[in-house]
């Protein structure tokens, strides 16, 4: 889902910086507000999980790949807006060190994964589990569902983007000057590969680690 | 132990386990996520490479791309998977300090 340079034209790119800057203002000012000092070290844990749990490319029929993010367990354990900022961080240093995503899209991807996926994840989950308690199984569902549906539709959007691009830009003569495929090609690939293998792998990963948390460090979860 | 000592060390273990997230891909003669193709692939796919993309897609050096140290790209999986682990490290080492940088400007005093 790590749209590279090259497949959105500028108006897209250009868009997606624009709609992001408010968006990562915002979770400064919130997580001002409330991430505790004690807490730093899992914004920096959970940065970290996210960006070395994309490396797991997993190979799917077709000959392509893609792996799980992560960013709906880090929205569980510190709120959505925290998982914003250290999604951003590991999206910006794959982008920057390692060529993982475009330097002109990391406004778009970070709109996807650090934006949509973790917070239609997190409001998944809360509705999902319900002021359940803590220990309760119904939360490890929850988590797995929010996971599973968060990461689709961060997803489908990518689809729509790289599939918007042959409308938007082509030569008189019909070729595409960004992305080739349109909405026809690149939603129903972007959006199979993840509804099919990707967000199995984001769900049973959330899950996994709720459960584990929940015997470990139930405090961590709380809302 | 601490639970941030425990999930430390699962990162850890993550990244020795990392190189899986190459050598599976490998194994099953997997190309590229979809989207994110080289111009070489493009061409194959689609017959031409949107002139658009040729001027944008070498736009940034990254000093590590795709993982792995610059020239290493004919070397055999057991030189990547060593330069993989090396990336998460460094990965893992600058997202770490970036995040604690911005924790300890954002984040509250006290507890």
């Amino acid at each position: 889902m790590h749209i590279p340079d090259g497949y959105l034209g500028p108006a897209t790119s250009g868009m997606f910086y624009v709609v992001m800057a408010p968006i990562w203002a915002k979770a400064s000012k919130v997580v001002k507000k409330t991430l505790k000092a004690s807490q730093v070290p899992l914004l920096a844990i959970g940065a970290a999980f996210s960006f070395v749990v994309m490396m797991f490319n997993v190979p799917i029929p077709g000959g392509s790949t893609g792996h799980a993010v992560g960013g709906v367990l880090i929205a569980i354990l510190l709120g959505p807006w925290a998982a914003c900022i250290a999604i951003t961080v590991a999206l910006v240093v794959q982008a920057l060190l390692f060529g993982d995503g475009g330097i002109t899209a990391i406004g778009a991807n970070c709109f996807n994964m650090a934006f949509v996926l973790p917070f239609v994840g997190y409001y998944v989950y809360k509705a999902v589990s319900h002021h359940a308690p803590v220990d309760s199984v119904r939360r490890v569902w929850a988590a797995g569902i929010g996971a599973y549906i968060g990461i689709n539709a961060a997803a489908l959007l990518a689809g729509v983007e790289f599939g918007i691009q042959p409308l938007l830009h082509h030569t008189a003569a019909g070729q595409a000057l960004y992305c080739p495929y349109g909405l026809n090609v690149a939603v129903p690939t972007m959006a199979g590969e993840h509804l099919l293998v990707f967000g199995w792998i984001e769900a049973v990963v959330t899950a996994l680690v709720v459960k584990y948390l929940q015997k470990q460090a139930p405090d961590m979860i709380q809302e | 132990m601490k639970i941030t000592t425990k999930l430390w060390i699962g990162l850890m273990v993550l990244i020795l386990l990392s190189p899986l997230g190459l050598i599976l891909p490998e194994h099953f003669k997997a190309g590229s996520a979809w989207g994110e193709w080289g111009a070489d692939e493009i061409q194959k796919l689609v017959g031409y490479v949107p002139q658009g993309f040729k001027k944008l897609a070498d736009l940034w050096n990254a000093p590590m791309p795709d993982y792995a140290f610059k020239g290493w790209e004919e070397k055999g999986l057991s030189y990547l998977s060593f330069a993989y682990i090396v990336a998460a490290i460094v990965g893992i080492a600058v997202i770490v300090a970036v995040a604690y940088f911005i924790g300890k400007l954002l984040s509250s005093k006290g507890d």
